[in-house]
């Protein structure tokens, strides 16, 4: 830190007094490089965005590891456990199972909307769409309503004389109706569905404009040699979208795992704790349980969790590529 | 390309039956505000005319004419600050050299990725230590630095690919590194600006975690966090709810309808690593 501000007090051109020798060498490596162009005045510039990102996330998160490996209520002397959360995490059903909820959620919140996304991207090489912009504003509108509003409009839906249970009624399903967000075993798939419906226009908009831009020449001469639709998918669309299906596997994933306004606002975790997700317990946990260090803990195995998650996606996607 | 007319109409088939599909929860929000308290509880919503009163209700009783204003307040603050200090960051990443700058901005892209509730403890005990809970810093300065990551990562990759040589022109004329920015570069960037502008507001007036851990007084309430409290109160209350939800979406649908093509763009590319 000295060294920038000594850096950026004296502007190279300018200095009068002999530099001290280690100043001298970095200057040497970086000055010459690029002549007329502001060097250490770089520091000045990234300053603040560096010092408010320090000290509100790069600190947090080292304060939320420190946390992790303590048993706090938040208010008396916390006491060391080391390990010992992560442990309990492991190894204790009910502690694990928000960790496997969120991984089936996954499957509504990352899988299905990339299936959907195919499908749609599949149908549209074969046919010049017009009106493009107008299908990918709307498609794309989930994504930019806050969760609060679409956690209220699927708790109408669901609500027992909400509209799923009177479409079911109207084709004679009625005996299927029920308080689907208040169901053991439907609770999880439907708040998944409704991450679906956030997620689905995303990775359409994202897979239409890949398929567009495919050369149609391609398929022209896929289907000179006789191919047909699923052949010319396999052979052509497919490969042409890795990236853009790369992009959406991240982008899913990540929303996916930070799910908390859905599950706090829709469920909040319940019946029982069938729909508890990690993100929903660490807010559990460390403010309405006072267990602090516990929740600290499940964060930072959140965090590795989309960090491991996101990296795996992408490789097996893009990958085979190569 | 020749596609046969059956062909033509299954794509269309098929995207405008995802277009509903998009729709039938938007529109299930829409109708129901607009109905009369009365005629709702059947299961399809249909509106009985339009009875704007629910939203002069949700206003008034539902105090959202106060959400709106703290979540005014607190989005402004961070598009500017994050904003400013995002292009200052990002120009420098991108068309300076300096020891450091390549690990530096590999820890903004780390921190793209950290989800917020891996911060939100500990910032809940740093801000109450500095007395800044329950104030509107406690939603400002946590959302600004989240921001700026984001910020910093896309305007870097307009300065990177901004011309070199307008930039040593602008210099030989004797501009200042600081001129260079304001007057001939910054001006070129608005589009990149825009998006960044317009996804930081979407992001920041959505915020529904930060506000429920920090917020405690109602007249601090940003509008998301104001729904949720109002829908813990009023659940019977159904046509309220709902226009309640039609102002919390308002303004972000506007500017999304407004600038798609930049938030689209914007959205798609804030998780993608290089």
């Amino acid at each position: 830190m000295a060294a920038t501000e000594s850096g950026v007090r004296e502007r190279p051109t300018r200095s009068v007094a002999p530099p001290p020798a280690g100043l001298a060498r970095w200057r040497r490596r970086y000055a010459r490089r690029s002549p007329g162009e502001p060097r250490a005045i770089g520091y000045l510039y990234i300053l603040p965005a560096v010092a408010v990102f320090v000290a509100l996330v790069v600190v947090p998160f080292c304060q939320s590891v420190w946390y992790s490996l303590f048993d706090w209520d938040g208010l008396s002397v916390a006491t060391w456990v080391g390990l010992g959360n992560y442990r309990s995490m492991a190894t204790d059903p009910t502690l694990r199972a928000p960790f496997l909820h969120a991984l089936t959620l996954l499957i509504f919140y990352a899988l299905l909307p990339i299936l959907i996304g195919l499908l749609l991207a599949a149908t549209l090489t074969r046919v010049r769409v017009r009106g493009l912009t107008f299908f990918r504003v709307m498609l794309f509108l989930p994504q930019v309503l806050a969760m609060v509003v679409v956690a209220l409009a699927f708790d109408f839906i669901y609500a027992p004389d909400g509209l799923l249970n009177t479409v079911l009624g109207w084709v004679g399903l009625g005996g299927l109706s029920r308080a689907w967000l208040g169901d053991f075993h439907l609770a999880l798939p439907a708040v998944g569905l409704a991450g679906t419906w956030v997620g689905f226009g995303l990775c359409m908009v994202l897979f239409l404009a890949g398929a567009q831009s495919i050369p149609r020449e391609l398929f022209e001469a896929a289907r000179l040699d006789g191919a047909g639709a699923w052949q010319e998918f396999r052979a052509i669309t497919l490969p042409a979208l890795r990236p853009q299906i790369a992009v959406a596997a991240t982008l899913t994933i990540v929303a996916g795992l930070r799910n908390f306004d859905l599950i706090y606002l829709t469920t909040s975790g319940g019946p029982g704790n069938s729909t508890a997700v990690p993100a929903y317990e660490v807010y559990h946990r460390a403010f309405e349980t006072s267990q602090v260090g516990y929740g600290a803990a499940v964060g930072i195995a959140l965090t590795v969790l989309v960090f491991v998650l996101t990296l795996v996606a992408s490789r097996l996607i893009e990958g085979r590529r190569g | 390309m020749i596609t046969s007319a059956r062909e033509r109409f299954i794509t269309y088939a098929i995207l405008l039956v995802f277009v509903i599909v998009a729709l039938v929860p938007v529109w299930e929000i829409v109708a129901t505000a607009l109905s009369s308290s009365s005629a709702v509880n059947t299961g399809v919503p249909i509106p009985d005319g339009i009875h704007l009163h629910n939203f002069v209700d949700a206003w008034n009783r539902g105090h959202f004419g106060s959400y709106l204003r703290s979540s005014a307040i607190v989005a402004v603050t961070v598009v500017v600050a994050a904003g400013v200090f995002s292009t200052l960051a990002a120009y420098a990443f991108g068309t300076m050299r300096f020891p450091g700058s390549t690990v530096l901005f590999y820890l903004f892209l780390l921190g793209l990725t950290v989800p917020e509730e891996a911060l939100v403890i500990p910032l809940y005990y740093d801000l109450r230590g500095l007395s800044l809970t329950d104030t509107y810093w406690a939603l400002i300065l946590p959302q600004t630095a989240q921001s700026v990551a984001f910020g910093t990562f896309w305007m870097r990759t307009y300065f990177r690919n901004s011309s070199r040589s307008l930039i040593e022109a602008a210099r030989m004329d004797g501009a200042s590194s600081w001129g260079v920015l304001w007057r001939v570069l910054a001006p070129a960037g608005s589009p990149a600006i825009t998006t960044m502008v317009v996804v930081t507001f979407m992001w920041t007036w959505n915020e529904f975690l930060l506000a429920l851990v920090m917020v405690s007084s109602d007249s601090r309430r940003t509008v998301p966090l104001g729904l949720a409290f109002f829908q813990g109160a009023h659940s019977s209350d159904v046509s309220l709810l709902a226009a309640g939800a039609v102002l919390v979406a308002l303004p972000v649908v506007l500017v999304y309808l407004f600038f798609q093509r930049r938030f689209i763009e914007g959205m798609l590319t804030g998780a993608v690593k290089e």
